[in-house]
C-alpha cells in the first residue's frame, strides 16, 4: 500500500557530520511543499564524535510531535543501525554505505539500500562530511520526490552559509545519491512524497520565535551569558541587533546578566535575558531585586536535565517549582510555559505587556524539546503583538505631577513609573524594604502596606490570566494533563486513540503563575480518567495542582531519562488504565 | 542647572558620626554642582555597604540594588539612556569581593560611567569584618589571627583591566576629591576612583591620621598620566605602604572608544526614546519560508 506524504525519515551518525543540517534541509524542501513537518534532535554534548540524531516527520496535515518510528533511516556509521534498526516500519528502508559498515540485523522486512556515500562524495569533489547530503538524496529518491526542489534548497542553505563553490558539490552529491537510488532500486517504494499547494507556513524552533516575538514587542536590550539549550537567542537576538535597533550584551555572568536586563529596564526599556537552569541560579538573587523595585524584566528559562550540569543537550521538565520559588521573600511573579513555537511567539509578547503592566519579573519556561525542535506552523500574525506599556509615565505627565512617588499605595497596587531623565520623576529604586518614595523604611506599618501592595496586583493580573486550554473533544471522559512541550505529545497520542475510537482530550496549562485554581477544580471533575504526564520524576505540576486546589491525580506517566515523551508512550500508558479498568 | 541645596534629600543619614563618607557625599555634591549637571540627569547606583546608602542621600535618580551589583545595572542603564551621567558607588567588599568580575569587564567594556569605591579597608555595615582591602596581618572579629591573604591592588587591578581613567583620593582631602570626581566624570569612558575613606568604628588601624601621614599627590610630582608603565609603577608603591608613602591623584588617562560608541544601535536617538509600536517583522518571517 502507498503512502502519500505521510513519512519519517531519521539521520544518525557521529557529531560534526552535518546530521542537523540535513534534516533541516529535507524538512524546508517539505514545507515549501505544503507540507507539515517536525524535526527533533539528539545529540551528546560535545563538538566532534558521538551520536547524533534528526528525525524528520512529514504529513500533509498537522502535526505537532516526532514519533518513535521511522521509514527511512539513514545510518552514516554502524551505531545508527545498532542503535535504530528497530525503529525502522515494517517495509522500511534503510540507506547505508555498504562498502563501510556491514548489515547485522535479523530484520528481513527492511529494504537495505546500500548507496557509496563516501565515494560518491568524494566524487562530488566534496570531502567525507559530504555524506549527509548524498544521503539526502537516496532518501529523496526514494520517495520520488523531484530532485530539482531538493536542489533549489540545497543550493540556497548551502550558498548562503558557505559559498557557491560548496554549494555546488553538495548538490552534485545530493544528485548522485539519487541516481544511485534511481538506477539500483527500482520498485516503488511504499511512502511517497508529492508536491502539494505551498501553504503560508513557517518552519521554526521555539528559540527562534521567541526572538521574533521579542522583537516585534519591541524589546530593546537583551543580555545573556551562552548555555543550552537557549543559547541560540543570544545569537539570533545578535544577529538582528543593527537592523532592529537592538542592544545584546553577553556580559561575565549571568548575575551581570540579571543586574544588566534590570539596569535597562529600570531606565526605560523593554527588557529581557535568557539562560538555563544553572544560569538561572546564578540569577536568583537578581530576580528577586526586579520583585523588589517592581522592574518589568522577562525571563527565559530553557529546561534540560537537572540538577547541576545534569544532562546539557537532554530534555526535561525539572525545573517548574524553581521558577515557581525563586529567590527568598514572597513576592507575586508570572511564570508561563509554551509549548510550541505559536506560543513562543504570541506569549512573549504578552509577556512583555504583563512585565510592564504589573512590573513584576515574568519567567518564561521553556525546554530543550520545543526550543530546539522545529516546527511547522501557520505563517504568524505579527499585528497580533499589541505593545502596552502600563502606568510608564511621559514627561508631559509629570509637569504638573506634585510629590511623585514611584511606589505610591493606590487601589490596584500598581504605581506610577518615570525612568531616569524625566524631570519630577526622581526616585530611588531600592533592594530594601522602602516607603512610596523608594527611601529605605522598615516601620512595620509601611511593611505590611508595601507587601500587600506588591501582592495587591495579582487580583488583577488573575483575571488576565488564560485557563488550561482543551485540545481534542471537550466532553471526552479521558483528560491528559500537561504542561510546557508535552502538550505536542499529548496531541498526538489522542489522534492515535481516536483511531480506535477512544475519545480523549488534553488539558494544557501554559500559564502556571499565577495559578488557574478555580478552572483547574472544575477541568479536574469533567473527566472520568486524569492523567498527568509531565518530562520529570517527581510530578510538579501535579503537587501544584494539589496545592491550590487538593485534588490528588493518581494516574502519572512520568519520564526523566533525558527522552522526550512520545506520543506512543502516552497512548499506551492511556490503554493500560483503560484495561485497568476493564476497558479495551 | 542643580543648586547644592537642591541635591538634599530629607532622608536621615545613619552613617556612624566622623565617617568618611560623609566628606564624600558632600563632595559628589558639589563635583555635580560645579559640572553644571541637571539633578534628574544624574543616576546614582548603589550596591550594598555603607557606600550602598549614598543614593538614599542625594537627589537624583537613584538605584540601590544588590551587593557587589552596581556596575551591571550602571552599564545597561548608560547603554539605555547615554545622555545621563551614570555615576556608581561600591565599597572595598561590594566592589573587590562580591562584584570584582564585574569590575574587571566593565573597565574592559569602557563604558563612559564613573566609578566611585568607598574603600575603607574593613566591612562596616555587617560589623568590622575583614575586607579584600585590609592589610596582612590586620585583626578583625572574621580574622582573630589576622588577615592571612594579601590585598588586592584596586589600581593595579583597573589598569590591567583597561580602565581608561584611574584615580585614587582620600575623604580627608576634600579638594582633591572634588576634582578626582569631576575629572571622572568629564572623561570620555570607565573612570575609576578608589577613595580611602576611614572607617572609624571597625579599622582601628588606617585612621585619617594615619592617611595624612602617608598620601601625596602624584600631579604634584608630574606624574605622567599616559604612561601605562609609570601608572603600574606607582600603583604598586601601594604593597609596600608600611614603608611608603601612598599616592593619590590620577594614575592613568587615556582615549579608547566607549561601549556606548560602538553600538551603532543608539548612534541616532538614545535607546529609551526609540519607537517601539510600528515594528515589522516581516522580513525575519520570510525567511523561514
Amino acid at each position: 500500500m502507498v503512502e502519500v506524504n505521510k513519512f519519517a525519515v531519521k539521520l544518525g551518525g557521529e557529531a560534526g557530520y552535518g546530521i542537523a543540517e540535513a534534516g533541516k534541509i529535507l524538512a524546508k524542501v517539505c514545507v515549501r511543499s505544503g507540507l507539515y513537518t517536525v524535526v527533533t534532535n539528539e545529540y551528546p554534548s560535545l563538538i566532534r564524535g558521538g551520536h547524533n540524531t534528526a528525525h524528520i516527520r512529514v504529513e500533509d496535515r498537522e502535526i505537532y510531535s516526532h514519533i518513535k518510528t521511522c521509514d527511512i533511516l539513514i545510518a552514516l556509521n554502524k551505531e545508527t543501525m545498532d542503535l535504530h534498526m528497530q525503529e525502522i516500519t515494517p517495509n522500511g528502508a534503510v540507506i547505508y554505505d555498504g562498502a563501510e559498515t556491514k548489515i547485522e540485523t535479523g530484520r528481513k522486512d527492511v529494504q537495505l539500500c546500500s548507496v557509496p556515500l563516501a565515494q560518491l562524495a568524494r566524487e562530488a569533489g566534496g570531502e567525507r562530511i559530504v555524506r549527509n547530503t548524498v544521503a539526502l538524496g537516496a532518501a529523496f529518491a526514494l520517495l520520488q520526490g523531484e530532485f530539482e526542489m531538493l536542489a533549489n534548497v540545497i543550493q540556497e542553505t548551502y550558498h548562503e552559509k558557505k559559498g557557491s563553490k560548496i554549494a555546488s558539490i553538495n548538490k552534485k552529491a545530493a544528485e548522485l545519491g539519487y541516481s544511485c537510488i534511481k538506477e539500483k532500486y527500482k520498485g516503488p517504494f511504499r511512502n511517497q512524497f508529492k508536491k502539494e499547494k505551498q501553504k503560508q507556513s513557517i518552519l521554526l524552533d521555539g528559540n527562534t520565535a521567541l526572538c521574533l516575538g521579542a522583537v516585534k514587542a519591541g524589546c530593546k536590550f537583551h543580555a545573556q551569558y551562552p548555555m543550552t539549550p537557549s543559547s541560540g537567542i543570544l545569537s539570533y537576538m545578535a544577529q538582528q541587533a543593527m537592523e532592529y535597533n537592538i542592544i545584546v550584551v553577553q556580559p561575565e555572568d549571568e548575575i551581570s546578566v540579571i543586574n544588566m536586563a534590570i539596569g535597562a529596564a529600570f531606565a526605560g526599556v523593554r527588557s529581557m535575558c535568557a539562560t538555563a537552569g544553572g544560569g538561572f541560579a546564578l540569577m536568583v538573587e537578581g530576580v528577586g531585586l526586579a520583585a523588589m523595585t517592581e522592574t518589568p524584566v522577562v525571563i527565559i528559562v530553557g529546561q534540560r536535565g537537572g540538577p547541576s550540569t545534569g544532562l546539557p543537550t537532554k530534555t526535561e521538565q525539572g525545573d517548574l517549582r524553581f521558577v515557581l520559588h525563586v529567590a527568598q521573600g514572597e513576592f507575586p511573579r508570572v511564570v508561563l510555559a509554551p509549548g510550541d513555537p505559536a506560543e513562543c511567539f504570541y506569549e512573549i509578547g504578552n509577556a512583555f505587556n504583563l512585565a510592564e503592566k504589573y512590573q513584576l519579573p515574568v519567567l518564561i519556561l521553556t525546554d530543550k524539546y520545543v526550543v530546539d525542535s522545529m516546527f511547522t506552523v501557520p505563517m504568524f500574525d505579527q499585528d497580533k503583538i499589541k505593545i502596552d506599556r502600563g502606568y510608564l509615565i511621559t514627561e508631559k505627565q509629570l509637569e504638573n505631577w506634585n510629590d511623585f512617588k514611584r511606589y505610591q499605595f493606590t487601589e490596584d497596587g500598581i504605581s506610577p513609573r518615570s525612568v531616569p531623565g524625566q524631570k519630577n520623576g526622581i526616585y530611588k529604586a531600592a533592594s530594601d524594604e522602602h516607603d512610596e518614595y523608594g527611601y529605605v523604611n522598615e516601620d512595620p506599618e509601611n511593611r505590611k502596606k508595601m507587601m500587600q501592595k506588591r501582592f495587591k496586583k495579582l487580583e488583577l493580573l488573575q483575571g488576565e490570566i488564560p485557563e488550561p486550554k482543551i485540545y481534542g473533544d471537550k466532553d471526552a471522559d479521558i483528560a491528559i494533563i500537561v504542561w510546557g512541550s508535552v502538550k505536542n505529545q499529548a496531541r498526538e497520542a489522542i489522534k492515535l486513540l481516536a483511531k480506535e475510537n477512544i475519545a480523549a482530550k488534553v488539558i494544557h496549562y501554559l500559564y502556571i503563575s499565577p495559578f488557574p485554581a478555580e478552572a483547574t477544580r472544575h477541568l479536574l471533575k469533567e473527566a472520568r480518567i486524569n492523567l498527568l504526564v509531565e518530562n520529570n520524576l517527581t510530578s510538579q505540576l501535579g503537587s501544584i495542582i494539589q496545592e491550590h486546589t487538593g485534588i490528588f491525580i493518581q494516574h502519572r506517566l512520568l519520564k526523566s531519562d533525558g527522552l522526550p515523551l512520545s506520543p506512543e508512550e502516552i497512548y499506551l500508558k492511556v490503554k493500560q488504565i483503560r484495561g485497568a479498568y476493564g476497558e479495551i | 542647572m542643580v543648586k547644592f541645596e537642591e541635591l538634599n534629600t530629607l532622608n536621615p543619614i545613619t552613617w556612624c558620626g566622623g565617617c568618611g563618607d560623609f566628606s564624600m557625599l558632600l563632595c559628589l555634591k558639589k563635583a555635580i554642582v560645579e559640572l553644571n549637571l541637571e539633578k534628574e540627569e544624574v543616576l546614582c547606583v548603589s550596591g550594598i555597604g555603607c557606600s550602598g546608602k549614598v543614593p538614599y542621600w542625594i537627589n537624583t535618580y537613584g538605584f540601590c540594588g544588590l551587593h557587589g551589583r552596581p556596575l551591571p545595572v550602571a552599564t545597561a542603564a548608560k547603554l539605555t539612556n547615554h545622555k545621563l551621567t551614570v555615576l556608581a558607588m561600591g565599597g572595598d567588599g561590594d566592589g573587590y569581593a562580591e562584584g570584582t568580575s564585574h569590575f574587571i569587564h566593565a573597565a574592559r567594556r569602557n563604558i563612559d560611567i564613573t566609578y566611585i569605591v568607598h574603600d575603607n579597608q574593613v566591612y562596616g555595615l555587617t560589623k568590622g569584618q575583614a575586607s579584600p582591602t585590609s592589610d596582612k596581618g590586620f585583626l578583625t572579629t572574621s580574622t582573630p589571627n589576622g588577615v592571612l591573604e594579601m590585598a588586592i591592588n584596586p589600581i593595579a587591578l583597573a589598569l590591567s583591566a583597561g580602565a581608561t581613567f584611574v584615580a585614587r583620593s582620600y575623604a580627608g582631602m576634600q579638594q582633591h576629591l572634588i576634582e578626582m570626581i569631576k575629572e571622572a566624570v568629564k572623561h570620555k569612558g570607565f573612570a575609576f576612583i578608589d577613595v580611602l575613606q576611614p572607617c572609624v568604628t571597625y579599622n582601628y588601624k588606617n585612621t585619617y591620621q594615619w592617611y595624612q601621614a602617608k598620601v601625596y599627590d602624584l600631579q604634584k610630582e608630574k606624574h605622567n598620566t599616559s604612561s601605562l608603565t609609570k601608572a603600574f609603577e606607582k600603583a604598586l608603591e601601594w604593597d609596600d605602604h608600611e614603608k611608603t608613602k601612598i599616592p593619590i591623584g590620577i594614575f592613568y588617562q587615556a582615549g579608547r572608544d566607549t561601549f556606548e560608541e560602538d553600538h551603532g544601535q543608539i548612534k541616532k536617538l538614545p535607546l529609551v526614546k526609540q519607537e517601539i509600536n510600528k515594528i515589522d517583522i516581516t522580513p525575519l518571517l520570510k525567511q523561514l519560508q
